[in-house]
């Protein structure tokens, strides 16, 4: 075999090594996507949405009506929480902080923030407000889902707003306009899709956490929406349902799953779209 | 082109701007040499040469646009309105609302088109709809575009074409009330027929403003401006009356410049 | 004369309308002159940019104070000693440490190449049309929360695993010697070595995005002269490609690691939530840091358990912080080099 051949044998055989990679790849997450939808749909029901999940040994089948209820509220009250913080947090590192020591320190740590593990947010949440004040309670739960929040929204902000040209800023300064007015009429103004977009993918992020909620806002069997007391919310329902051995849990926790899935999926269908139509 | 109205009206010519031993650094880059310059009222005075030659950094002094940059500074007297604007007294948004400025670029603001006439009105006076509105419609007028927008000023100023944005920003610009218009290459990224609307609203604009272009296009400069500065890697180079710079420049530089013998 | 006034730095802008060899896109902006709207809107943005370090700060000192009797009484061995048994209030942390960090490198063993190929395929094989559904539905996976990997990990993966992919490992890889010992054992389905898989699989879409934008950061004309020798599309991808961005595939894999050592729900529902370890087959259950809180803390007694189960949650956050700082800095020297997007 000659150099020219071996060189195109060798060329051929990582292209078809590629092909397999995404292929493999592609395989696993139709699986998995697949097992959602087919299980999923199966335990969807009317009582999902009306009956509260149900106690050990019970006869009925139940819902996850609380768990539902408990999740929109943590989600909703996280993100107000965690929004406009992210987004004036944004806004200094795009505005004020490109080359300041104090820009770079939070970007740097903002950015690890991102990925640390979420567990450890809960342990903090747990440490600081659980253990010392509240006890377990769903404002437990906010305020860890809260801090998930901010990284995703200061990176998203900020990245948006540098996309922002400069000669459009410029051009708000040459009618002597102050730099707060230039942020807040002109820049975040043009940037709003790519921050509502930012918004939603953090929405997407917080809506299946189960970690750190096991030790902040815990759950509740019960039909609860007082923030101050242990809060229902589908993540760890899902894990308790799924870990056990009732057959009508674990489709409960499938059909959950479903929800989520389905509900993330949309989010960040719906971020994307949004953002592609704003370029 | 003026030259006919001059010779019958021949109002005295007043200085509106004056650079006098004028020199500006990008850090340790010494881009404008001890420029002296005066710039009259209501006239059209353009600033041409190649790139890089510090005509667009001159411009952006006069409404100090370089205040944005750290490591930008100016030194030697600017003079507007008989005060040396680079004083540490200025108020550099008090300023800006008496220089407007159009860029190379047009850059309407991510909202309505009456919106982003009444935002820079709104920044320095207070008044009420019915006055605000006669405002928009003035300067829309002023700038040509009344008639093409008026039954659509709610609609995004991201919607009209590139020379209506441009005439839109040129409206921006005035309805302020400016001594000073500053156009930075306004034109560069349109096509011939609004270049040429533009160049037509410009003469008319001098009647009320002072106006300074920058532009590459020394065509343009001929048949816009009154005066004339030609520069050359940061000095300036000849300065005069447009027609005499183009007839019989004193200077071997310009001549190979606006000769097309370099450049 | 090298330098003319138009290259330099925040120059009246050129053609592109600021985008300058020299300049960043973005200014810095200088305050102009003092304004009270101005003190006080840099202000506030200022305070809450704090946050980020408040919040740094706050995990370091709470977990450090919540732990302080765990890490009083066992000091450092805490981190080698085994045992783990809450009754007789003794605590050692080697079995979970040590299940994170195999489990991690299973996933990495299988996520890395996998991901390779999967972004070699997605920025230079893939006919147009499909590029960007492909590239979309890998972002949108990396998307789906972890639970749902965890999930079908425990009712749909292991079953199956431990049918039809354990026996056949076991009696091909476990009679080799050395690493046989690494696939011994009755195939039980959950374990170590099934935990790493489900990560793997969890972490493929972060991995491949990441690679994918970064070898997308490859300049067109670079790659086109390579081609332009006569180079096959692996020679363009082996030899320039991967050189040109060799920190940041680098910092993506990082990326795709700290993710696997903080993972909770992908690894609780399959590991086995046991802390004994009978030998060092990978399919043995096992623990990680991760899914002894997420199984024990809840009804951890306070006092040492609970001290010594934060003490694990302080040592998984220094891990993993050194691992994602390390990824983002290399990410950074390839954005600073090439001037790439984030």
């Amino acid at each position: 075999m000659n150099l020219h051949q071996s060189r195109y044998l060798t060329n051929r055989v990582a292209l078809a090594l590629s092909l397999s990679a995404m292929a493999f790849g592609i395989f696993w997450l139709m699986w998995i996507l697949w097992t959602v939808l087919d299980l999923g749909i199966a335990g969807l029901s009317l009582d999902l949405f009306t009956k509260m999940t149900p106690p050990p040994g019970a006869k009925e089948a139940g819902g996850l009506a609380n768990a539902i209820a408990g999740s929109a509220i943590m989600v909703g009250l996280a993100t107000a929480i965690g929004t406009p913080i992210g987004i004036l947090s944004g806004v200094y590192l795009a505005e004020y902080g490109q080359s300041t020591w104090l820009g770079n320190v939070t970007r740097f740590i903002n950015d690890v923030l991102l990925s640390a593990p979420s567990i450890v947010i809960g342990l903090f949440i747990y440490a600081v407000y659980v253990a010392q004040v509240g006890g377990f309670s769903g404002w437990a739960g906010v305020i860890a889902l809260a801090l998930i929040v901010i990284p995703v929204v200061v990176r998203t902000t900020e990245n948006m707003l540098i996309l922002v040209p400069n000669s459009l800023r410029e051009a708000v300064y040459a009618l002597g306009a102050r730099k707060w007015e230039v942020i807040l009429k002109v820049t975040i103004r043009a940037s709003k899709a790519g921050i509502i977009t930012g918004i939603l993918l953090a929405v997407a992020r917080i809506a299946g956490e189960t970690a750190p909620l096991l030790f902040t806002s815990l759950s509740n069997q019960f039909w609860s929406l007082n923030l101050n007391e242990p809060m229902a919310n589908l993540p760890v329902t899902i894990f308790k349902f799924a870990m056990s051995p009732f057959t009508d849990w674990q489709q409960l926790a499938w059909a959950g799953v479903f929800l989520i899935t389905l509900g993330v999926l949309a989010i960040n269908v719906a971020a994307r779209v949004l953002f592609q139509e704003k370029r | 082109m003026n030259a006919v109205a001059e010779e019958i009206a021949a109002p005295p010519l007043v200085t509106e701007v004056a650079f006098r031993n004028f020199n500006f650094y990008y850090g340790k880059f010494h881009a404008l040499k001890n420029i002296n310059l005066e710039i009259f009222r209501r006239q059209v005075t353009a600033f041409i040469g190649p790139s890089g030659c510090g005509k667009s950094t001159l411009l952006r002094t006069i409404n100090r646009m370089y205040d944005l940059y750290p490591e930008q500074r100016a030194e030697g007297e600017l003079i507007l309105g008989g005060k040396d604007i680079l004083s540490r007294g200025t108020d550099i948004y008090d300023l800006r609302a008496k220089v407007g400025m159009v860029f190379q670029k047009p850059t309407p603001f991510p909202m309505s088109i009456y919106d982003n006439i009444a935002f820079g009105v709104r920044l320095h006076e207070k008044m009420g709809r019915g006055e605000m509105d006669e405002r928009v419609e003035w300067a829309l007028k002023k700038a040509a575009l009344w008639g093409e927008v008026k039954d659509k000023l709610g609609q995004s100023g991201m919607s009209l074409s590139g020379g209506q944005q441009q005439r839109l920003c040129i409206a921006r610009g005035i309805a302020v009330k400016p001594q000073v218009l500053l156009l930075d290459e306004p034109t560069s990224a349109l096509d011939p027929i609004s270049t040429l609307k533009i160049e037509e609203l410009i003469t008319d604009l001098a009647d009320d403003f002072t106006i300074v272009i920058v532009t590459h296009n020394m065509q343009q400069a001929a048949r816009v401006s009154d005066y004339t500065a030609y520069m050359y890697l940061g000095d300036l180079v000849e300065f005069g009356e447009t027609d005499r710079i183009f007839l019989k420049p004193t200077r071997k530089e310009t001549e190979d410049y606006i000769t097309g013998r370099f450049g | 004369m090298s330098m003319t006034a138009d290259s330099m730095p925040g120059m009246a802008m050129g053609e592109e309308g600021g985008k300058m060899a020299v300049m960043p896109p973005n200014k810095p902006v200088k305050a102009v002159s003092s304004s009270l709207g101005d003190t006080i809107f840099f202000n506030i943005t200022r305070a809450f940019a704090l946050i980020a370090l408040l919040m740094l700060a706050g995990i370091i000192v709470s977990l450090v104070y919540a732990a302080w009797p765990s890490i009083q009484k066992y000091g450092l061995p805490f981190v080698w000693t085994s045992d783990w048994n809450p009754p007789a209030e003794k605590f050692g942390a080697l079995i979970p440490i040590y299940g994170t960090i195999v489990t991690s490198i299973i996933a990495l063993v299988i996520a890395v190449p996998v991901s390779f190929g999967i972004a070699l395929f997605l920025t230079e094989l893939s006919p147009a049309w499909l590029r960007r559904p492909l590239g979309t539905a890998i972002e949108l996976l990396a998307g789906i929360p972890s639970i749902v990997y965890g999930m079908w990990g425990l009712l749909v993966f292991a079953p199956i695993f431990s049918k039809y992919i354990q026996p056949p490992l076991g009696a091909t890889l476990g009679n080799l010697p050395l690493v046989g010992k690494l696939f011994a054992g009755p195939p039980i389905g959950i374990g170590l070595l099934c935990a790493g898989i489900i990560l793997a699989i969890m972490i493929i879409p972060f991995i491949a995005s990441v690679m994918r934008d970064v070898f997308e950061v490859t300049p067109a004309m670079l790659k086109e002269s390579a081609y332009g020798v006569g180079a096959t599309t692996w020679e363009v991808v082996w030899n320039v490609v991967l050189p040109y961005t060799k920190v940041g595939a680098l910092g993506g894999v990082m990326l795709g690691l700290g993710r696997a050592l903080g993972e909770t729900m992908a690894v609780t529902f399959v590991i086995g939530n046991t802390n004994f370890l009978n030998s060092a087959s990978l399919f043995e259950p096992g623990n990680s840091i991760t899914s002894a809180l997420a199984n024990e803390f809840g009804e951890a007694s306070p006092g040492l358990h609970t001290a010594a189960l934060i003490e694990l949650g302080l040592i998984l956050f220094v891990i993993t912080f050194v691992v994602l700082a390390f990824s983002k800095l290399l990410l950074m020297r390839l954005a600073k080099g090439e001037g790439s997007k984030s």
